[in-house]
């Protein structure tokens, strides 16, 4: 590895764990204000200009509350436990494109941290992992609200993982690759010149799929019965406080920015300018005069820039949702899962299978 | 007691669940652009902006004065003998004639007139009473007060001029 790709490598992961690590205050306040709007109230607005410092507010109080751990609890697991909540997500997110490349000096510099052609595997390897930090949080803890929430947490997500898998898979036949990258491309297409090819039109079935999925993934209304505060108290958080709380709840909020940039990924054409962006931007590196180089730069500012719109999009939708739909009842969810989702999810892939061997891709 | 069996009628596109929630979120972005963009909140910033109030609204009492600044009162005792809270106490006497330029028309004033805000029920019938319309109901509803002594009104408190309806 050369100087110049551990430069570029070094700014990339800085721009991610920034861009990741800025977007989760942001979530929260808009999560907080948000749901005011939704239900007619102003909202937070004390701390800073329409109450955007709330989420400082909010660290310094946890940072600075007591670091209390229970006597009874399992003090190695106890600990364990909001690290991986925080790790897993992030690590995640080290695989998905964010843009094509920039060109530097002569080189390509792919906007990707690691370019695996098993992108996808690894994502959901580290979206797998994200059960452990229930089970070790809810059993380390020796309560008994905390083990229920456990209990719950891990068999949805287990569940959901399966109907999620499937209408997964059912993609992956129709990009025949495990690249994110290939699969970015393939949907970089138009039919008929204006309609984008992007999955959730090649599939809608498996994106409907995948999007409820993703909700039980990471806990967010109408599924957060592992946090169920009604019945559980706080589910498998409840004897966290102070600072390894806040470790849980920014692990909540990158694991749906996580899961958001792999839905756009897979099914809203990843990094692929807008639709009506290309003109845009060719327009703009006519008017600029720019070579190959210039051209290619400005393409990826804006491929960058769409890809962080599009999450935008999907984070909005994952709090609108919370905000309209009430928490579902552990047997309807188990219903949903196992006697919904996942014979439509394999239905679904039934009918790709056939389809690509009929008509092929 | 028997079991009530409620039957709901379920067509098939009810139970596709889906086309069910696209109404749900329908009507929370509704509210979502309705406070954000119109303003249209259902809750106020409150100490900021206060909630205006009906011109009948029963608030916080005061005592009418002329433009010369004397109190309408007259002490006639009927706002003290008709309130059912038993909340109003006056004490007369006879207004120096030197200090009295309107001759018989208030030859009596209140030596002092003290309201237990806290007994009031706020019924409005001092106001209904008053002959003078000296006592009356304002709109301000803002009557918290850090000790039991300062919800005692007396007469400097409670004199105030008539703007509008107060």
């Amino acid at each position: 590895m050369t100087l110049f790709d551990s430069i570029a490598l070094t700014l990339k992961l800085v721009f991610v764990l920034g861009i990741t690590l800025n977007a989760v205050p942001v979530m929260v306040w808009f999560e907080r204000r948000g749901s005011a709007w939704i239900q007619g109230r102003v909202g937070p607005n004390r701390v800073g200009p329409f109450g955007l410092l709330q989420p400082v507010a909010d660290v310094i109080k946890f940072v600075f509350k007591e670091n209390f751990v229970p006597a009874q609890a399992s003090k190695f697991y106890y600990h364990l436990a909001p690290a991986i909540a925080a790790i897993a997500p992030l690590a995640a997110l080290a695989v998905i494109p964010f843009g094509s490349y920039f060109i530097i000096s002569g080189q390509q510099v792919p906007l990707q941290i690691a370019d695996l052609n098993v992108g996808v595997l690894l994502v959901f390897a580290f979206a797998g992992l994200e059960v452990y930090p229930l089970m070790l949080a809810g059993w380390a803890s020796n309560n008994k609200y905390a083990i229920l929430g456990a209990l719950r947490g891990s068999s949805q997500m287990v569940s959901y993982e399966i109907a999620m898998g499937l209408s997964l898979v059912s993609m992956l036949l129709v990009y025949g690759t495990l690249d994110m990258n290939v699969m970015v491309q393939y949907q970089d297409h138009y039919w008929f010149g204006f309609i984008p090819r992007w999955g959730i039109l090649i599939n809608p079935v498996a994106f409907v799929i995948f999007l409820i999925a993703i909700f039980a993934e990471t806990n967010r209304l109408p599924f957060d019965l592992p946090e169920g505060d009604a019945e559980l108290v706080a589910g498998y958080h409840i004897e966290y406080g102070s600072t390894k709380f806040a470790m849980f709840f920014f692990a909540e909020y990158v694991a749906m920015i996580m899961a958001s940039a792999v839905l756009v990924t897979i099914f809203l054409g990843g990094y692929g300018l807008m639709p009506g962006f290309g003109w845009l931007t060719y327009g703009l590196a006519n008017i600029l005069g720019f070579e190959t180089m210039g051209t290619q730069n400005i393409l990826a500012v804006g491929q960058v820039i769409g890809f962080i719109f599009k999450v935008a999009c999907i984070m909005f939708f994952f709090v609108w949702v919370r905000w309209t739909l009430p928490r579902f009842r552990f047997d309807q969810l188990m219903n949903l899962g196992w006697k919904i989702l996942f014979p439509i999810a394999l239905v679904n892939l039934l009918f790709v299978a056939i389809v690509i061997a009929l008509v092929g891709v | 007691m028997a079991t009530k069996i409620v039957t709901r009628k379920e067509g098939y596109w009810d139970k596709f669940y889906l086309p069910a929630l696209a109404i749900g979120l329908k009507v929370t972005i509704k509210q979502f652009y309705r406070t954000l963009f119109l303003g249209k909140g259902t809750t106020i910033q409150y100490p900021e902006v206060k909630r205006t109030y009906s011109q009948r609204f029963r608030g916080m009492h005061f005592i009418s004065v002329d433009p010369n600044k004397v109190e309408n009162c007259t002490s006639c005792y009927l706002c003290q003998t008709v309130c059912p809270a038993e909340c109003i106490t006056i004490i007369a006497e006879e207004r120096p004639a030197e200090e009295n330029p309107y001759g018989v028309r208030k030859e009596k004033r209140p030596l002092s007139f003290d309201i237990d805000a806290l007994r009031c029920c706020f019924c409005g019938m001092c106001e209904e009473a008053c002959p003078k319309d000296a006592i009356k109901l304002s709109r301000n509803y803002e009557l918290a007060t850090l000790s039991r002594e300062e919800a005692f009104y007396d007469l400097d408190h409670l004199k105030r001029e008539v703007k509008g309806r107060g």
